[in-house]
């Protein structure tokens, strides 16, 4: 039995009434805890230092909810804690909106918000506001959570694809595809699931740590949906230069790489979510990857190629590990195991 | 291994000299496609050595009246269309099942056992197992369509569009001025049929039939034996993945394949209708068949006349000269095979051009 005497959401839970105000008061406010919240205003009401704000939006659907190395709790934070570190910014506070269907077990609910709070705080960033509907059974998969995030321009980031020049190097913050083999495993039930794990983190505090410490980034994006892949095509897409990789500097878990062999799949394309990858300048390259290697999020840090001019459109080609070249495309947009 | 990778480049660039000529070869399997464009085969091999990327890809090749057929199913209450990834995209007359996917009951199962499950799992739908691919996932079939007669699991069901390799390699050889010089034949195949099946080609055609594993320098090698054949005006059947493959290849998986399937003739997108080259379910297991049971056409619409895929596949024309190409058929919309893979040869062209398909 939970703490509000109910063991499962119920549609008068969203409803505005008794209900909605005990499961606000018991479950959501407890681990949230902070002042603005506290006042539950139909606003929140900010002081934030002047400067330059970022403001960003995401939602999560994902399935499972549950996974090695994080759930739809933490991923909701990090996920637009990240879209605010590679704009540049510090996240300063969070809103947090609840889509839960009837039925949905409290207890779970719980286990949810617990992450929620405990991403928060090791970000640094406060939930500040919310809402929670309820939906009828069907109309949600279980629980989708909103999220969106206001940040504060760290003084002198000064990011954007018309910065980036040829020269400049790429650097990713560590190993690739290891959140979505996770997912794509335990979501087919495919047995092995050994040795591998969401990268799911909040990167905010590593990039913020190289935007004090060096001028020398450029631009910074995280290769989420899409992977590597759509990732370094944007930026080539969006510079008007081309990207050069070579496949023996990426770095990939021994585990991460059967995985996505075994279905077929490119691990190029594989979703990230706890990377970044930075177009740095070529001199700072080097001290640049020292930063993010003193960061526990970034010990596997590597500059994985460079930005080149282009010859006719922007591309993004690869030199593969037995001396070839390939070209990196843009992924179709949903990666399917094949059988041939 | 970057040694042998290298050694066995020096030997294939010698016998290439000294062919002076350009040669084709051929590879009929879509995981050696798809490991040639990933570790960039293409950009290390000498400049008259071309590689052409046959029909090697089972869902690729399936013909749009297939795909029709599935499309009309999805369309049933009563049904639950259970699917390899990869088929939901392949497109029919004017959509595929990933359009039909978020309406229709379509679900992506990784082997035919999760279908026969699904099948239990529903007792009041009639689950539909989209039944693609080579000789390599035919007796997973075989094996699912004798557990549902056993088990008298009557609410499962299989649409059979199971291809047969040789019979495709005999029709590309027959076809007139094809320039095929060789095959790089597919190790996957190759385990369940064993080498062996490839001696017809050797013998009635003299081409070199080369079987190889996956990965780059199994390739590679695979490619130089058979450039040293060709400049030495040999023609050999010969298998360089040994570790697996062995000449009368699995007897099981062909017995399981011949109790439960015959071959017929079938179409294939891009090259039509072939003699013996596919699968159809044995009268005795009949009820499984979702043809018999829904009452479909296995008739090929007509739309693809003018897609030239099978003169690009053999080597005949560079994708561009099929009046198809970028108009009616592009990466978004395919019409034939060569565009339908994103690893094909017309896909690559249309996104990259000529001069970078070759050297990157």
């Amino acid at each position: 039995m939970s703490a509000s005497g109910h063991e499962r959401i119920l549609l008068a839970h969203g409803g505005g009434g008794q209900l909605m105000d005990e499961l606000i008061r018991r479950h959501i406010l407890p681990g949230l805890a902070n002042d603005t919240l506290a006042e539950l205003g139909d606003s929140a009401r900010l002081n934030l230092t002047s400067g330059s704000l970022c403001f960003t939006t995401d939602s999560y659907v994902v399935k499972p909810l549950f996974f090695n190395g994080g759930d739809i709790g933490k991923l909701a934070v990090c996920g637009t804690v990240n879209d605010l570190a590679v704009a540049g910014a510090r996240p300063a506070a969070l809103t947090l909106s609840l889509i839960i269907e009837d039925g949905f077990e409290i207890e779970v609910l719980d286990r949810i918000l617990a992450s929620v709070a405990a991403a928060a705080r090791e970000s640094s960033v406060e939930v500040v506001t919310g809402d929670t509907k309820t939906v009828e059974a069907g109309a949600a998969d279980k629980i989708f959570i909103n999220t969106a995030g206001l940040g504060v321009r760290v003084a002198g980031a000064d990011l954007g694809f018309e910065k980036i020049a040829a020269g400049d190097r790429i650097l990713i913050n560590g190993t690739i595809g290891d959140h979505g083999m996770t997912i794509i495993s335990q979501r087919e039930d495919m047995g092995f699931q050994s040795g591998l794990e969401s990268d799911c983190a909040a990167l905010a505090s590593l990039t913020c740590r190289l935007l004090e410490n060096t001028m020398a980034i450029r631009f910074m994006r995280d290769p989420t949906r899409g992977g590597l892949a759509a990732t370094l095509n944007e930026i080539a897409g969006g510079a008007g230069l081309s990207i050069e990789i070579r496949e023996t500097d990426i770095p990939v878990k021994p585990a991460v790489q059967a995985a996505a062999e075994m279905l077929g799949f490119d691990v190029l394309t594989i979703a990230n979510e706890g990377k970044f990858v930075a177009v740095v300048e070529r001199e700072s390259a080097e001290r640049c990857l020292s930063l993010c290697r003193d960061h526990p999020l970034g010990k596997n840090a590597k500059i994985i190629g460079e930005v080149v001019e282009t010859r006719d459109v922007p591309t993004v080609e690869m030199e593969t590990r037995i001396g070839g070249r390939r070209i990196v495309q843009m992924p179709y947009g949903r990666e399917l195991p094949r059988i041939c | 291994m970057l040694d042998r990778i290298n050694k066995a480049q020096r030997q294939t660039k010698a016998a290439c000299e000294a062919l002076g000529r350009q040669i084709n070869v051929m590879e009929v399997c879509g995981t050696h496609t798809v490991s040639i464009f990933r570790n960039g085969i293409r950009s290390i091999l000498p400049g008259n050595l071309k590689l052409l990327s046959g029909p090697g890809c089972p869902v690729c090749v399936t013909d749009q009246g297939y795909i029709d057929a599935v499309l009309e199913l999805a369309e049933r209450q009563d049904c639950i269309i259970a699917t390899y990834g990869d088929m939901i995209r392949v497109p029919g007359k004017d959509r595929s099942l990933e359009t039909k996917q978020a309406k229709a009951g379509v679900r992506v199962v990784l082997s035919s056992e999760d279908a026969l499950q699904l099948a239990k799992d529903n007792p009041d739908k009639t689950v539909v197992f989209i039944a693609v691919g080579f000789e390599t996932t035919a007796p997973a079939t075989a094996v699912v369509v004798k557990e549902a007669a056993a088990e008298s699991i009557d609410n499962f069901c299989i649409l059979s569009g199971h291809k047969l390799v040789v019979p495709a390699m005999r029709a590309l050889l027959s076809g007139k001025n094809n320039k095929i010089d060789a095959f790089l034949c597919p190790g996957h195949v190759s385990v369940i049929i064993g080498y062996g099946a490839f001696a017809e080609i050797v013998e009635d055609f003299a081409r070199p039939c080369v079987v190889a594993g996956f990965e780059a320098v199994q390739i590679i090698e695979g490619l130089n034996e058979i450039c040293g054949q060709l400049s030495a005006g040999k023609a050999a059947l010969k298998s360089m993945y040994s570790a697996v493959v062995t000449e009368k290849g699995n007897a099981a998986a062909q017995q399981v394949i011949k109790e439960c399937f015959e071959p017929v003739g079938g179409y294939w997108r891009g090259l039509g209708k072939i003699e013996k080259s596919t699968l159809k379910l044995r009268d005795k297991y009949e009820r499984f068949d979702a043809f018999k049971r829904f009452g479909l056409s296995e008739t090929p619409s007509e739309e693809r006349k003018g897609c030239r895929c099978g003169e690009v596949l053999c080597g005949l024309i560079e994708p561009p000269e099929c009046g198809f190409f970028g108009q009616v058929c592009t990466p978004q919309k395919p019409v034939g095979p060569c565009m339908v893979s994103s690893e094909g040869a017309c896909a690559a062209w249309f996104k990259y051009g000529r001069e970078r398909i070759r050297k990157p």
